[in-house]
């Protein structure tokens, strides 16, 4: 067939042309290729973390331990929770979206590709940020209200580990003053504020977009409850994003501006309120944590009903639960704060709220079991996955909801009964869910299976080093165990359950390698797919493995739920799905469908501008943290510079397409240009 | 693959589930509902320290100007008609009219931070209230400070408007859009300013 069409010169720039390479990622706008990078950047930092919560462990596996400083401890838990939740489990959950939003839904991108690859850059960049504070960043010791700069020794034995404490130490939640100018100078808690506030920017960028996407493109007949759960999951998300980011914004400027040009919102000595920046954290923090759950609670919806050969068991009720928890997800953020001296009315409402949370959660749980219950259940390694999401995530709701009950909060807050609450739901849950859906989806990805025998190892590593790892947390938390303590005297009593914890971690560790050999491994040597590896529902699987560059030669056309399922199976008497005569013939015929297009498909085309733009905003904080010097200036300007040109080049780059030819660079299949 | 043609749109042509709401209409909506609950935050947080007593230094309550503010404010609100009035003009097709209504729509926002820049200079100078004098005065200038950056970025797709116009010798049907687009986030920026004239000034004067 005939080759990509001439395209006009650019008045600025010539356009990205190369699909391939280094550069063909770089200026890549499609959303499967932005949604692969996203998933290795956020796999990357799950390392990091990992490695940063490995060097914690190893502290703490022994009473009065000198392995770290105090300063290298705070700032290891800092960066630990900092990575996991705002690098590592956000841009995963982002990773899956955009590869599967489009797929799931029948359309070819997501509504502005472009958008959508400078939300994948100002993420990057800002986490290139956010991390380069271990090289520029400085943490010194506080200077007390009365002027005079404490020497504040930083603990531990000598040097063990001390060039990490220069990195933000006023934990994820960034709590005031105490992560403010007169407690945190130096400038790590800088890199940490502004770090965020980019980290935030990509994520309500792509919040728009794919509300946009969900709400413009689905194909047609898809109505909005025929939505996989998946896409329901994300959309409720992007409004999550969409509504508590500004307040994280604001909260945040409200720091970066007392830390840089004086103002007095959380100052202690001038009037401010500390509480008032706990609202406002949480009032983001506890949407955040629905953020991070809903996109599992997605995956796992979608991995359930096809390895039980079962319809999902109460699609509607589980659709308007995930709703219903994310709304009230925006009501109840003042469990958090329990112990920080809020009304006694203002806790029981808080506390009540809070319970309901459980409802839907429990709706959702049991739907899960519903769908598990009667089903012909294959335990294939996503679904194992699936299941230990459903039974580490029952674990940690049940904990969740003692701390919704106010007396019992007060005796755990800050131990590590808490930690082992969180984890329970954001690791035995989140990254449980994000798993099952990266063995799911590898053949999308590659047109092979993940490796079953490694992927089960991998599985029973995770499941028995987490629970290792984190129940035994629950009794020190009882026990009176705190939490960000660097030390604890061996009177306590705490070693024994530490060291299994420590062991725990590091097996939680071995199963992350294994994962990673696998995926090295199945993408070069797995087993070839097919079109339909797992007998699924849904229509991305309808087309070849791995997804053609143009998603669907033809766009597809959805009469019902688990449309891709009623095109293979029928119903008997009883109502039993019997496979229809010539299923597999129709599959074969899809996938040669699939691969040869008819029609000439019209793409996004590449751009270098998304890229460009992301790289001035970092800059412009750079310059804000050292605004005091002349190169801090300059960088500001350069920044600035660098934003406003790509803007413009951006905005000129369509005016490339004739304004009244709108068939521009199509092909027909003849090759004659239309 | 190699019938694969790369374009600057994504083919509209398919037919889909939709709202019919064009894709960045439905976007701008979306941003400017973000929109709202950032300036909800700033104005809150205004309201909470202006309404403490005990601060050292003066409150911005103490110092408003409001018949200069109500002046300025006139001038911002006229600019919402303005704005209306490019749209209007460019759906009955007249370019020129559109061209004058749009320069004149960010010339009274350039008024409008002409007067903000005064009354900041103002309180600095004459009344000693700078950003560090008190969390109610640090609340003030953020939330103006943010709104008033809100204006400026208007007044820069304003004038690009306008520029592309004079160009190319009109907007076409694409720009537009564009035209519409710019529309709702001045008529945005306009709504905040009439809540923070109301909450922020009237309300909280000191007589």
């Amino acid at each position: 067939m005939t080759a990509t069409a001439e395209r006009p010169a650019s008045t600025i720039f010539k356009r990205p042309s190369t699909p391939s390479g280094l550069w063909g990622w770089i200026t890549t706008v499609d959303h499967k290729k932005v949604g692969i990078m996203y998933g290795y950047a956020a796999f990357t930092f799950f390392l990091i973390g990992g490695v940063e919560a490995l060097l914690l462990r190893v502290q703490l596996a022994q009473a009065n331990s000198e392995f770290l400083t105090a300063g290298a401890y705070n700032a290891l838990f800092t960066m630990h929770a900092t990575t996991m939740i705002f690098l590592f489990i956000m841009p995963a959950s982002a990773a899956f979206m955009n590869y599967l939003i489009p797929l799931m839904i029948g359309a070819r991108d997501v509504a502005f590709p472009r958008l959508n690859a400078l939300s994948f850059w100002i993420f990057f960049f800002g986490g290139i940020f956010l991390y380069s504070t271990f090289i520029f960043g400085t943490s010194l010791a506080p200077i007390s209200p009365e002027g005079i700069t404490g020497n504040i020794p930083l603990g531990g034995g000598p040097g063990s580990f001390n060039f990490l404490a220069d990195s933000p130490d006023g934990g994820w939640f960034g709590y005031q003053p105490n992560a403010g100018p007169l407690y945190s100078p130096g400038t790590a808690m800088d890199y940490w504020a502004f770090g965020l506030q980019i980290i935030g920017l990509a994520s309500l960028i792509s919040s728009v977009n794919f509300i946009v996407t969900v709400f413009n493109m689905r194909a047609k007949g898809m109505r909005l409850l025929r939505m996989p759960v998946f896409i329901w999951m994300s959309t409720v998300v992007a409004f999550l994003l969409l509504f508590s980011l500004p307040i994280i914004a604001v909260a945040l400027f409200m720091v970066g501006f007392d830390r840089q040009f004086g103002t007095l919102f959380f100052a202690p000595t001038g009037g401010g309120d500390p509480i008032l920046w706990q609202h406002l954290f949480w009032l983001f923090g506890h949407p955040e944590v629905y953020i991070l759950i809903l996109p599992a609670m997605g995956i796992v919806s979608e991995v359930l009903p096809v390895f039980s050969r079962k319809p999902l068991f109460g699609y509607s009720a589980i659709v308007f639960a995930g709703a219903a928890i994310a709304f009230l997800g925006f009501g109840v953020w003042a469990h958090h704060m329990f112990a920080s001296g809020i009304t006694p009315v203002a806790q029981a409402a808080f506390g009540l709220a809070t319970m309901t949370i459980a409802i839907p959660t429990g709706i959702k749980i049991f739907n899960w079991m519903g769908t598990m219950w009667g089903g012909r259940l294959r335990f294939t390694t996503p679904m194992l996955f699936a299941i230990g999401f459903l039974a580490m995530f029952v674990i940690g709701g049940l904990s969740g909801v003692t701390h919704a009950v106010v007396p019992s909060d007060w005796q755990q807050t800050d131990t590590y009964y808490i930690v082992a609450h969180f984890h329970y739901v954001l690791f035995g849950g989140s990254v449980f869910g994000l798993f099952a859906g990266l063995y799911y989806w590898f053949p999308k990805l590659t047109g092979k299976v993940m490796n079953p025998r490694l992927g089960k190892i991998h599985f029973w590593l995770m499941f028995i080093g987490f629970n290792l790892t984190f129940a035994p947390m629950h009794w020190l938390g009882l026990q009176g165990m705190v939490r960000r303590t660097w030390k604890y005297a061996p009177e306590n009593g705490f070693e024994p359950w530490n060291i299994v914890i420590t062991i725990g971690a590091f097996i939680i560790a071995s199963g992350f390698l294994v994962f990673m050999y696998n995926w090295w491994h199945s993408r070069r040597k797995g087993v070839d797919s097919g079109l339909d590896p797992w007998d699924a529902r849904t229509i991305e699987w309808s087309i070849p493995n791995p997804t053609p560059e143009y998603n669907y030669a033809k766009t597809p056309v959805i009469t019902r739920l688990d449309e891709f399922w009623h095109m293979k199976y029928d119903q008997d008497e009883d109502g039993r799905a019997v496979r229809k005569p010539d299923a597999d013939e129709m599959l074969t015929q899809l996938e040669y469908e699939g691969n040869n297009p008819e029609s000439p498909i019209h793409l996004p085309a590449p751009s270098y501008f998304p890229f460009v733009m992301a790289i001035g905003l970092p800059l412009v904080f750079y310059g804000v943290i050292y605004h005091t010097t002349p190169w801090g200036k300059a960088l500001i300007l350069i920044g600035v510079v660098v934003m406003l040109s790509s803007l413009i080049g951006w905005s000129l780059e369509p005016l490339e397409e004739p304004l009244e030819d709108h068939n521009d660079g199509m092909i027909d299949p003849e090759g004659a240009v239309v | 693959m190699s019938d694969v043609s790369h374009d600057t749109a994504v083919d509209t042509h398919d037919e889909h589930e939709s709202t019919g709401i064009d894709n960045r209409k439905l976007g701008m909506w979306l941003f400017l509902s973000s929109e709202f609950l950032l300036f909800g935050a700033l104005i809150s947080n205004y309201l909470l320290y202006s309404n403490r007593s005990g601060f050292e230094g003066v409150y911005p309550a103490e110092i408003y100007d409001i018949p200069f503010t109500s002046v300025s404010s006139f001038v911002l609100l006229m600019s919402s008609l303005t704005m209306v009035l490019a749209h209007n003009a460019l759906s009955s097709g007249d370019q020129n009219g559109t061209r004058t209504w749009l320069f004149a729509t960010a010339a009274l926002g350039a008024v409008f931070l002409g007067g903000q820049v005064f009354e900041f200079t103002e309180f600095i100078v004459q009344f000693d209230m700078t950003l560090s004098t008190n969390p109610a005065a640090s609340a003030f200038y953020l939330l103006t400070g943010f709104h008033g950056t809100h204006v400026a970025i208007g007044v820069i797709m304003l004038l690009s408007l306008w520029g592309i116009s004079r160009k190319q010798g009109g907007l076409s049907e694409k720009h537009g859009l564009n035209l519409e687009l710019v529309g709702l986030y001045w008529h945005f920026v306009d709504i905040i300013w009439i809540v923070i004239f109301t909450v922020v000034y009237l309300l909280s004067v000191q007589t």
